[in-house]
């Protein structure tokens, strides 16, 4: 699954998220993240804003018809409400990232783990993805009303002609990875944490690595931008944000 | 697909509303109080988004509903669960059998990586939800996540993809709503033209509801 380039890129940064971290940063524009699962078996749920604008945000509905999937992967963009590309999936290994599952609140995550407070466990407690997103936000001045639907990467679930979901265990292995090229400045708040639907009893999160990529050529994102028309538009109404 | 028949009588409805086509409507249910959404001429999308009224920040969550049920599409039994974790309204009956919530809603500017650029300047779901949530006052652009398409056909195959097929609603179909909280209810209906979530031809639809 892998767009394999010749592009030349530097690396400017590296950083481990821990199992039941959180984090955010801006993505600027001409910048790709690689986010690879260390162990296998990992989960990061992800959202993404326009850094300069954050009422503009990650849109799933978007992204998923206007590229006609459910699943995401190499070649596709993450679109923006406002009709932008706030990433583009330049590489990824595992194949499929999942757009279904959400994340949970404290309750859910009670009624799941049973209690896992830091009283007990200090910072192996258990942690939740509303809580951790929300706290990330608020440290750029957002609110519970900017937490939207979320992707979940590394993780799949599949939809039978029923329409029930199932999720699929393994679908990343220890050294899977995939990389975000952001052609604009993309706030992205993520945490790593177990898929909401994955049926291990244990809270067990797991750790990924990010490295921060500068690609000293455009190509990176060509393979996303022509992988279908409605991304060359996608990209163009980028573009014409930065005249 | 199981379709569950409703025994309200129209005539016994606290209130009735037609939405012409292509225009918003934003009103209020009380707990325990039900809706009917009527897809009056067949086919038509009606994009909806529920908030509490105590507290508008809680919002419809189409994540959390879904992974609740463990089913990609909404029907009869389907909880509609908020932000915060709680039952907003539940559905109660439904004579259409699939209603979806992952296509979202038209937008001017999604219409132009969908279609083409020049299709800015045509009328849109997102724009009626803003519009009516600015005159509204409690709600802004910021309180418009991903909404329900009543009456909107988007199945997922086992391989992931997603598509747009014709609608399974006809002239008379209807789904019932029991609001579990006070909620405000915020609709669109759909003025796309660009695909045949409307039949291609945009209709009204009526709101009824009953104490």
């Amino acid at each position: 699954m892998t767009i394999d380039s010749l592009a030349l890129q530097a690396a400017l940064y590296e950083e481990t998220v821990p199992g039941g971290g959180h984090m955010s940063f801006i993505l600027k524009r001409g910048q790709q993240l690689r986010i690879t699962d260390l162990e296998g078996g990992a989960n990061v749920s992800l959202i993404m804003l326009n850094a300069g604008q954050p009422s503009e945000r990650l849109n799933l509905p978007d992204t998923l018809k206007g590229q006609h999937t459910a699943r995401l992967t190499a070649g596709h963009c993450l679109y923006s409400d406002m009709g932008r590309v706030l990433a583009a999936i330049t590489a990824d290994t595992c194949g499929w990232h999942d757009s279904f599952g959400g994340v949970l609140n404290a309750d859910e995550v009670r009624e799941k783990y049973g209690a896992g407070r830091y009283q007990e466990l200090r910072n192996g407690c258990f942690r939740n993805g509303v809580d951790n997103l929300l706290v990330e936000m608020g440290k750029w001045n957002l609110d519970i009303q900017d937490l939207l639907m979320v992707v979940n990467l590394f993780s799949k679930v599949l939809v039978d002609d029923q329409g029930g979901f199932e999720f699929v265990p393994g679908n990343s292995n220890a050294g899977d990875y995939v990389e975000l090229y952001a052609p604009m400045d993309t706030l992205m708040v993520m945490t790593a944490l177990p898929h909401p639907m994955d049926p291990n009893p244990r809270y067990a999160p797991r750790p990924v690595r990010l490295n921060w990529l500068q690609p000293h050529s455009n190509g990176t994102a060509a393979a996303c931008r022509t992988s279908r028309p409605e991304n060359v538009r996608a990209f163009h109404n980028t573009e014409r944000f930065y005249l | 697909m199981t379709l569950t028949a409703s025994a309200l009588v129209p005539d016994r409805a606290a209130f009735r509303h037609i939405i012409p086509a292509g225009e918003p409507y934003l009103f209020e249910l009380k707990a325990g109080q039900t809706l009917r959404l009527l897809d009056l001429e067949g086919n038509q999308a009606i994009d909806t988004l529920f908030y509490s009224v105590a507290n508008p920040r809680e919002r419809y969550d189409p994540q959390r509903t879904l992974r609740r049920q463990n089913r990609a599409y909404l029907t009869t039994g389907s909880v509609l669960y908020s932000n915060l974790g709680n039952p907003l309204l539940t559905i109660v009956a439904d004579t259409c059998g699939r209603h979806d919530t992952l296509g979202g809603a038209c937008a001017q500017e999604s219409n132009t990586v969908r279609y083409a650029l020049d299709k800015r300047y045509m009328h849109s779901c997102r724009d009626n939800f803003l519009c009516a949530c600015l005159h509204d006052g409690r709600l802004g652009k910021r309180d418009i996540g991903a909404n329900i398409n009543f009456f909107m056909n988007v199945p997922v195959t086992p391989e992931g993809a997603l598509t747009f097929e014709d609608g399974i609603s006809a002239p008379g179909k209807y789904v019932e709503l029991r609001a579990e909280m006070d909620v405000i209810v915020l609709i669109s209906n759909c003025p796309q033209l660009n695909n045949p979530c409307n039949g291609w031809n945009p209709t009204p639809a009526e709101v009824l509801v009953w104490d």
